[in-house]
């Protein structure tokens, strides 16, 4: 049941990533990759990542994303003859990535056999959050005072003069 | 969980190829770049939590959670970035932007 719903939710993520690096306009490829980030976040949730999974939803689709389609809106870039699309010239050295990594990558299923994981229930955001709070805090400073000179430094790119 | 780690990371590899192809062909456009950046740290995110499945332990999905933190700071200064240069040459082609070329 997991592992069918994991393989349809694989193929809605790889299918929307795949039009929204294709799509002429910029608006579409912004909401084509908020749909494959919701397929990503119910992915997470599978995973045993329910905390990860809310944030995906919030932080990724919901914050990151708007802010996307904000300065496509107020740069007016929603139309296709504004912003310079690559000609199949272009494309050449990414599809040729594209397939040297898929071979790779087919090279190795061919030789290994997928073990399913281990019994597993998924972390609670009990263990989560006390992990994060004791033994990561020093992180949680670091990404806070990132943060906050990220915050400054947009406000400075900003500004009108 | 029936879900297969080398599965997992399989469909990690892929996306992060296709972030990759994405930043390659539209290295033109700053915006499509800068896409194509967010589809790799999804990637990325994917087979941290993937790890953490693996090993049930929550170190993946703190580091997942901060390497999200970096992606919105991240985002925020690189699109103030956008709205700066276009509003300085009208444009976000990167071909318009070659004013250190010697």
């Amino acid at each position: 049941m997991e592992a069918t719903l994991f393989y349809i939710l694989a193929l809605v993520t790889l299918v929307g990533t795949g039009f929204a690096i294709t799509a002429r306009q910029a608006v579409r490829a912004i909401v084509y990759l908020v749909n494959s980030f919701f397929a990503l976040a119910l992915i997470f949730y599978l995973l045993g990542a329910p905390l990860v999974a809310a944030f995906e939803v919030i932080i990724y689709a919901g914050a990151i994303m708007v802010l996307f389609l904000f300065v496509i809106m107020m740069l007016d870039l929603g139309h296709p003859e504004r912003m310079k699309s690559p000609r199949l010239v272009d494309w050449i050295p990414a599809l040729v990535l594209v397939l040297v990594t898929a071979a790779s990558v087919a090279v190795l299923a061919m030789e290994h056999h997928a073990q399913p994981l281990a019994a597993f229930s998924g972390i609670s955001v009990r263990q989560f959050s006390q992990a994060l709070f004791t033994r990561y805090g020093v992180a949680v400073e670091l990404v806070s005072l990132q943060l906050l000179f990220a915050l400054v430094g947009a406000i400075y790119l900003g500004r009108r003069r | 969980m029936s879900i297969p780690l080398f599965h997992v990371l399989i469909l990690a590899g892929i996306l992060f190829a296709m972030g990759l192809a994405c930043t390659i062909a539209w290295r033109a456009n700053v915006i499509m770049m800068l896409i194509g950046i967010e589809i790799m740290l999804n990637a990325v995110m994917l087979t941290l939590v993937g790890g953490s499945a693996q090993w049930g332990s929550a170190d993946g999905q703190i580091f997942s959670l901060m390497l999200m933190a970096l992606t919105s700071s991240e985002v925020s200064l690189a699109l103030a970035m956008v709205v700066y240069l276009h509003r300085r040459k009208q444009s976000v082609d990167t071909d318009d932007f070659t004013s250190m070329k010697g």
